[in-house]
């Protein structure tokens, strides 16, 4: 087969567009998505840690402990929930439901409300735990 | 008979197609529940002495959650990341070393934390 360069046509890109909340969550959904792959390299470094001898999970614990810690382990939080229940959104479009306007936007908003507001009640929960 | 489909297949970004999305909707059915599992064992784990939390993790249903939960997110995030690589890298030779890439790096992570969990549950 001969190997010939297809120019193939390009649809507009995102800068055309003017911003929705659908779209807003479908990039956010994929930034999330992109920060939890990276993400992982803590949880690894957490277990090692836990694994390892008493002064490794000194030194994890007091940088999860620090405010750069817990500001990134607060992102962390609201990142996971976030791209889950986008996930959840996904699953109710997979079932052919839910492509109306007003339902998408609902979806949009509700993903972003339902994050925040179950990333805040895991904080506080955890808080109240602590002590 | 040829019909055309036969000339298009597999000639997409992917060079495959409903597997990738079954597998990514399987993995994501099973997050939910295990990343909320997780979550609430690091919930509780929050403050707790070094004992304390091996003392959690060597717990063998926590253990096993964990272990659940690494397979299942590692090959959600590594077939996810792939599919960024196939929307922004259009060079054959860069998509290839990128996608390789993603699967060492899921790897790594994987061998790493499933290593650091069995030396927690057998090997301290």
């Amino acid at each position: 087969m001969a190997e010939t360069k297809i120019q193939r046509p390009l649809s507009p890109h995102l800068s055309i567009y003017r911003l929705t909340p659908t779209m807003v969550m479908s990039i956010v959904h994929r930034i999330t998505g992109a920060a939890l792959y990276f993400g992982t390299l803590l949880l690894a470094w957490w277990l090692l840690a836990v694994a390892g001898p008493a002064g490794q999970f000194e030194l994890a614990n007091a940088f999860f402990a620090s405010w750069l810690g817990r500001l990134i382990l607060f992102g962390y939080t609201w990142a996971l929930l976030h791209h889950m229940l986008g996930g959840i959104r996904h699953f109710i479009w997979d079932t052919g439901a839910g492509y109306e306007a007003h339902e998408r936007q609902f979806l949009a908003i509700a993903t972003l409300v339902g994050s925040v507001t179950l990333t805040v009640a895991v904080w506080l929960f955890a808080y109240f735990l602590k002590g | 008979m040829r019909t055309p489909l036969s000339k298009v297949r597999g000639l997409g970004a992917a060079h495959s197609g409903t597997g990738h999305f079954w597998l990514q909707r399987l993995t994501a059915v099973a997050n939910v529940p295990l990343v909320i599992a997780f979550l609430i064992v690091v919930v509780s784990l929050v403050g707790r002495g070094h004992a304390a939390v091996i003392g959690k993790l060597a717990n063998p249903l926590v253990a096993v959650i964990i272990l659940a939960a690494l397979i299942s997110i590692l090959t959600h995030m590594r077939i996810g990341m792939q599919v960024i690589i196939e929307d922004y890298v259009h060079s054959e030779g860069r998509k290839v070393i990128a996608v390789m890439a993603n699967t060492l790096f899921t790897f790594a992570i994987g061998l790493v934390a499933v290593y650091a969990l069995l030396k927690i549950n057998f090997g301290l």
